[in-house]
């Protein structure tokens, strides 16, 4: 009796051959999407972590630390923006613009060597006598500030030897009063050290607790002022998901209809296959708003995240957001032709789409020609722009071309699902 | 008044020539019967009037217009064969909303759900989900929905499969209210004797082609002729020579049927001549011929499901 169900149940998949190819490619598909992002973690080359680079100071030691800072291969620094094609060179960043870059997004760290840095005192201390770098990050992206702040160790162990020498010999001095002929033979020594200063060093980066020879101050620019900072970075990300998922479910509705009768019934009436995939669509994206809303409320009561000063960015976002997730529900819908086709087809699609445009993970987790390729997701777009006026407090402005692309995307999916719908109109 | 003219329908499906050029009119206040087996092109030419089907060529016209022209299938009203209605929405809401679609608002939207709810007979349940509904309250509901905003012309699509007989008898008095009130119905069904009762007249439709029409009485004279008909149930399959055999004899399976003037010769040599080739026989009826005996002569098939 049980193998007549296990039967019965292969014998109707079977039947449907394209639900039966997509339930395999569902898992064949994400597994590649997950082996290639993860996959590329391995090599250390294909993920460097960009870093905007200011020095304040101006001497010999901080263009030192620059130096050492530009060898380090964990590291892409960049010390001025990338110049527009036929213009010159744009100015270095001074603090003020590399605070506004890593604001707008565009590096998730500055390291600022200020003022003072090369007449302070290197060695260990009193934290207020010694050199001090700072660190302006975007705590967006929890990984790249830890692992800046964690590089710098390693950079001033093995790069920066030789001061941490000579500060060691100064103090030594104090207490021991070297002799002449003792005082010559350290100066050799220490010049040796100046001229192979990173030779047979090994130093792990991140020792935890380990107190630095220079202190490291960080900030955080942008969830310095969010009592949990993450959460709108993930209230953006899921909502963005599950808002595809209820499109394409809602989207099923015009499958139900064709398969009840009721399309050929309403095409009978005055109203005309367009006219009805708009109403649809006005129909999806109104649910979709309330249900971020109602994310978002939730994530506000219970989550405390920083809905009332968002309101306005919220809202603006939410539309076109939710336009698009219903347009590419719509889709879904038209191309697929049977529930169950439908059901493999959103898993594969929403699930790849999601995973690539950042809603499983951060696009700054994926190795760089992934977050290249991950803008071709429509979803990393919406995601960006929760970011810019949720996250990264900028301006509605700031994220017009998000919102540009988004409608742009609409436009496309709708036309889309208008061309494939034409074969339920007329034959 | 003509209210539907075809002239030379033809639409082919790749190989399959689903309309061989079908001419045909359907008078206001008429109700003209489509019959045909299943797949004999009924379904397409419905669908052709509908605009849901390009024809390959020929032309259709409602009220002198033709059909493609921009408001001309306004007069059109549809019953599809499925339920089409949403099973979640009460009566009353199915109506309000197919209502909206059609392009009623305020009270002729009211004044039309109101005529719906009392022509489907659903004034006790209007109020209730659909989906709770026994099968003929929902054909009725079907039906009510489809004429909704008085239609000219409507076109049913097998309006009563599946339907008890009570609800059949209300939904063949809603046509009957229909075709008085002077619409033009297209009658699509498979049971001969609901369109020996409810049409003016009859289309028999096969393999595309129109292959007769007229009232019942010209296709009766036109086919089997006037006299009666003698039907046989044999006890097995019958030999088709003996067909040969009888002249005009048309066998189906274990059923043979002969249409004579003079019944008292012709059933004891149809016996003599059964019983020569061996076959038993379990029934002898003496009847008067009527459409289903015109599609089995037209067609050599009974209609089934």
């Amino acid at each position: 009796m049980i193998s007549a169900v296990v039967r019965a149940s292969w014998a109707m998949l079977r039947r449907d051959r394209a639900a039966l190819a997509l339930s395999f490619a569902v898992p064949i598909v994400f597994f590649s999407i997950f082996a290639v992002i993860f996959g590329g973690q391995r090599d250390a080359s294909t993920r460097k972590v960009r870093v905007l680079a200011v020095d304040e100071d101006g001497s010999p030691r901080s263009r030192r630390m620059m130096e050492v800072l530009a060898a380090e291969e964990a590291l892409a620094v960049s010390t001025a923006p990338a110049a527009e094609p036929g213009e010159a060179a744009p100015a270095p960043y001074d603090r003020a613009a590399a605070e506004a870059a890593v604001r707008g997004g565009d590096a998730p760290v500055a390291i600022v060597i200020p003022k003072g840095f090369g007449a302070a005192k290197i060695g260990f201390g009193p934290e207020a006598e010694r050199a001090k770098l700072e660190l302006l990050v975007d705590s967006s992206d929890p990984i790249a500030g830890r692992m800046v702040a964690g590089l710098l160790q390693k950079v001033i162990f093995t790069g920066m030897g030789d001061l941490l020498l000579e500060s060691g010999i100064d103090s030594l001095d104090q207490v021991a009063e070297f002799t002449g002929e003792q005082r010559e033979r350290l100066g050799k020594l220490l010049e040796e050290a100046r001229r192979a200063p990173a030779a047979g060093s090994t130093s792990e980066p991140g020792r935890g607790g380990f107190e630095l020879p220079i202190a490291v101050e960080t900030r955080d620019l942008l969830g310095e002022s969010k009592e949990n900072p993450m959460i709108s970075f993930y209230a953006a990300a899921l909502g963005v998901m599950f808002l595809l998922f209820t499109a394409s479910g809602a989207g099923g509705a015009l499958i139900e209809e064709r398969e009840s009768g009721t399309l050929d019934r309403l095409l009978s009436t005055r109203i005309s296959m367009p006219q009805l995939l708009a109403g649809k669509l006005a129909y999806l994206t109104s649910l979709g708003i309330v249900q971020l809303i109602v994310m978002f409320v939730w994530g506000w009561l219970v989550f405390g995240l920083d809905l009332p000063a968002h309101w306005g960015g919220f809202l603006i976002m939410a539309v076109p957001t939710a336009l698009v997730c219903s347009a590419f529900g719509l889709v879904l819908a038209a191309v697929c032709r049977t529930r169950k086709q439908l059901v493999a087809m959103s898993n594969l699609v929403i699930l790849s789409i999601s995973a690539l445009g950042g809603s499983m993970f951060p696009r700054f987790l994926m190795p760089e020609a992934l977050q290249k390729a991950s803008l071709v997701a429509f979803n990393s777009w919406a995601l960006e722009g929760f970011l810019d006026v949720f996250w990264r407090d900028e301006p509605i402005v700031a994220a017009l071309p998000e919102i540009a692309v988004l409608l742009g995307w609409t436009v496309v999916f709708f036309a889309v699902a208008r061309r494939i719908s034409k074969r339920w109109e007329i034959v | 008044m003509v209210a539907v003219e075809i002239r030379g329908l033809t639409k082919s499906f790749g190989a399959l020539r689903a309309l061989a050029g079908i001419d045909l009119t359907l008078d206001a206040g008429e109700v003209l019967g489509l019959l045909g087996p299943n797949g004999a092109g009924k379904s397409t030419l419905v669908r052709a009037l509908m605009g849901r089907v390009r024809p390959d060529s020929g032309e259709i016209r409602l009220f002198g217009r033709p059909s493609g022209e921009a408001g001309a299938r306004d007069v059109l009203g549809y019953v599809p064969q499925e339920i089409a209605l949403y099973p979640v929405l009460t009566a009353e809401e199915n109506l309000r909303v197919f209502a909206r679609f059609l392009g009623l608002a305020g009270e002729p939207l009211r004044a039309a759900v109101r005529r719906g709810i009392e022509f489907a007979n659903l004034a006790d349940r209007a109020g209730e989900p659909v989906e709770r509904f026994s099968g003929g309250m929902k054909r009725r509901l079907n039906l009510a929905i489809g004429i909704l905003d008085d239609p000219r012309v409507v076109l049913l699509d097998e309006p009563t499969v599946g339907v008890d007989p009570q609800s059949r008898e209300r939904i063949y008095g809603m046509i009957g209210e229909l075709a008085t009130r002077g619409a033009a119905i297209l009658y699509t069904t498979h049971y001969m004797e609901e369109a020996e009762r409810l049409c003016d007249r009859v289309a028999v439709i096969d393999h595309g082609e129109l292959i007769a029409v007229g009232t019942r009485e010209e296709l009766v004279r036109a086919t089997v002729g006037a006299g009666r008909e003698i039907v046989v149930t044999a006890e097995r399959e019958i030999p088709a020579e003996i067909a040969a055999q009888l002249g005009a004899a048309v066998v189906d399976g274990d059923r043979l049927r002969l249409a004579t003037s003079e019944p008292a010769v012709a059933i004891p040599r149809l016996l003599a001549e059964l019983e020569r080739c061996g076959v038993g026989v379990r029934d002898l009826e003496l009847v008067t011929p009527g459409l289903q005996s015109v599609f089995l002569h037209l067609t050599g098939r009974e209609l089934r499901e």
